[in-house]
């Protein structure tokens, strides 16, 4: 009889060449089955027969594989410490299932979320999301329940349910990984918001850098419609803008407008999508809600985690790390678990000089900031946040004067325009940044004009372009009036704090 | 069948969805290589909009291009992820790679930050690249 052999076709598993090694093994006779990605990304293409991991497999590595005989055998795949330390709640199918197979997502409890959620009736659904404690897994962890509950009072006919899935944070991708491995969960958690809600209609808004998960959930639409009916879901390709994951920009450009911030209030919960009250959440949020509307599944949520962060986060840990891939663990961990421990250090194995959390606009830690736990409010004391929870690991070899001004030239490039903090002061940030290298600038020709007599008689100093730049970046945080603007001054001050000597 | 002709039927085949502008504009891009200033006029008038409300669309989003480059598109992501596995110092040796032959886009992520640096072609996707990697995507694309 043929062998079964399981191969992820996630997009970071297809990079790798797992299609090639797909057909290899379908060549030799086995029987090939594409499923979801296990999340120890580092050794991928990873193969499962009968339960035993082959790690990093090329084509010619086939024979050996089939026969036993090969040198890249890495034991029981559910022995592996990296798994078998995570408690998998939203990735429970994980490597486990065929992303499009109905067969599969109802044999591993799929929809029970759903049946159970359309029996116990809108109000109910509402306060098991509350009580379960889920905080929305975007970045800004507002407490998912109250939302939901925002928009089931609000007045209104129609309402919607929109997917925030475009994932744009470098060092995040698992909102990629569920779209690609498991589209029926998030389905049925954005099916879910709207027995919660009374919604007709759903978009999930994708950015247009995931291709594989576009065509995974426009694949996984059609086969689901019929078990979520009446509600409709549609995907939506976003075109390349950054800011577009800022809930208001993604409304405007999901209703064909330029992706420009909005003014809030009116909040999206009452005035969202065409004015209509709208559930904005990321894909993680509701891929969890299909998880906790199972019989006990939000006293299970709630029973993990610490303090206000209840639960699971699904961490992603990337950048200059050995074993880097997707960890979801309860709250509480500390960096130095995840950097070291779980992560194995850095790849080049180089000494860790910092480490970024949260994405583009998260503060970059220090070594000696290693064991503040894993959770929102830890991390907002220390100016710092957990954002999508992706973790970007820096070798010494890192210039983190340069990467405060890569921060600024970003939101520059991504900036939508609207407010002036973040339209001008992302510019003006990068030249400062350039002359605190510079260690200051003489005074210029107009300004050496006797008509200027009120200026200062020397030119500007190190010190008073750090002065300026620490200036810029308050204003910025308080008057921008998103996340983008509001959160580039984390990694750019943390990085002048901790790491003075980077910048010249 | 004409341009207007074929923007009217892509316009019509969105024309049940709510918000259809940005599908329309990337079926537009994908069939022109650009969404160009006789398209936003086009788009406007079956959209009942202004011009300068198209073009203000069309100019606020990276994806839409003002004329079409004939020359293939190798995206390579610069974020920070792939910054620390070492990007920065591939970059020369890719443009030297890909002269006027191919067009360099830089991406802020692709979602393979475990395994930068990272690069698409198309829908294809590269990971783990080096130097001669990264040069060999880009001479083969």
């Amino acid at each position: 009889m043929s062998r079964l052999v399981r191969i992820s076709d996630d997009a970071l598993a297809r990079a790798c060449g797992a299609d090639a090694v797909a057909a290899a093994f379908e060549q030799a006779g086995a029987t090939v089955e594409r499923t979801s990605s296990y999340g120890m990304l580092w050794m991928e293409p990873l193969v499962d027969l009968d339960g035993e991991g082959y790690s990093f497999v090329q084509p010619e590595d086939v024979v050996a594989v089939l026969d036993g005989s090969s040198d890249k055998h890495i034991g029981a795949i559910a022995d592996q410490p990296f798994l078998k330390r995570q408690t998998r709640l939203t990735f429970a199918r994980a490597g486990k299932t065929r992303p499009l197979s109905l067969e599969d997502y109802a044999a591993t409890r799929g929809w029970e979320g759903l049946q159970r959620a359309r029996a116990i009736g809108p109000e109910t659904v509402v306060q098991e999301l509350t009580a379960s404690g889920l905080r929305g897994r975007g970045g800004a962890g507002f407490p998912a329940g109250i939302k939901w509950d925002t928009v089931r009072k609000a007045a209104g006919t129609r309402k919607y349910i929109v997917c925030n899935a475009d994932e744009g944070d470098s060092a995040t991708f698992a909102d990629r990984m569920m779209m690609e491995g498991d589209p029926f969960q998030l389905i049925e958690g954005m099916a879910i918001a709207a027995v919660a809600v009374g919604a007709q209609k759903g978009y999930i808004y994708v950015r247009s850098e995931y291709p594989d998960a576009i065509r995974k959930l426009r694949a996984a639409i059609p086969l689901a419609a019929p078990l979520i009916a009446p509600f409709e879901v549609e995907v939506r390709v976003g075109a390349g803008a950054y800011v577009c994951g800022e809930e208001t920009s993604l409304l405007n450009s999901l209703e064909g407008k330029r992706g420009e911030v909005r003014a809030k209030p009116p909040l999206p919960a009452l005035e969202g999508l065409f004015g209509c009250p709208t559930v904005v959440n990321n894909v993680l949020t509701l891929a969890a809600a299909a998880h906790i509307l199972r019989e006990g599944g939000a006293a299970e949520y709630a029973a993990l985690g610490m303090g206000r962060s209840k639960g699971t986060m699904p961490i992603q840990i990337a950048g200059n790390v050995k074993r880097g891939g997707l960890y979801e663990a309860p709250f509480g961990l500390t960096l130095r678990e995840l950097v070291h421990d779980i992560g194995g250090g850095t790849d080049s194995g180089r000494p860790v000089k910092a480490v970024q959390v949260g994405g583009p606009l998260g503060a970059y830690l220090h070594p000696d900031q290693f064991d503040i736990p894993f959770d929102y409010e830890a991390y907002a004391a220390a100016d710092a946040l957990i954002g999508h929870a992706g973790i970007t690991v820096f070798d010494d070899s890192a210039d983190m004067g340069a990467m405060a001004r890569f921060a600024m030239e970003f939101c520059a490039a991504e900036s939508c325009g609207k407010c002036t903090p973040c339209r001008l002061g992302s510019t003006r940030g990068v030249e400062v940044i350039d002359r605190i290298h510079a260690g200051g600038r003489a005074l210029d020709a107009l300004e050496q004009t006797p008509q200027m007599h009120n200026m200062p008689k020397q030119g500007r100093s190190r010190e008073d372009e750090i002065a300026l730049l620490t200036d810029l970046c308050e204003t910025m945080r308080d008057a921008s009036l998103c996340a983008l603007g509001g959160f580039t001054p984390y990694p750019v001050m943390s990085a002048l704090k901790h790491w003075p000597e980077d910048f010249g | 069948m004409t341009k207007a002709e074929r923007i009217a039927s892509i316009c019509a085949a969105h024309a049940g969805r709510e918000g259809p502008m940005l599908p329309i504009l990337h079926d537009i891009q994908a069939e022109f290589g650009c969404v160009d200033e006789a398209s936003e006029a086009l788009v406007a008038a079956e959209l009942n909009l202004t011009r300068a409300e198209v073009h203000g669309v069309v100019s606020f989003y990276h994806d839409f291009t003002p004329a079409a480059d004939p020359r293939p598109v190798v995206q390579i992501c610069r974020a920070e992820a792939c910054k620390a596995r070492g990007v920065e110092a591939l970059i020369d040796r890719a443009r030297s790679a890909a002269g006027d032959r191919v067009k360099l886009k830089t991406v802020y992520c692709l979602g393979l930050c475990s395994a930068g640096p990272a690069a698409r072609v198309g829908d294809r996707l590269h990971a783990w690249l080096d130097e001669d990697g990264l040069a060999q995507v880009i001479e083969q694309a």
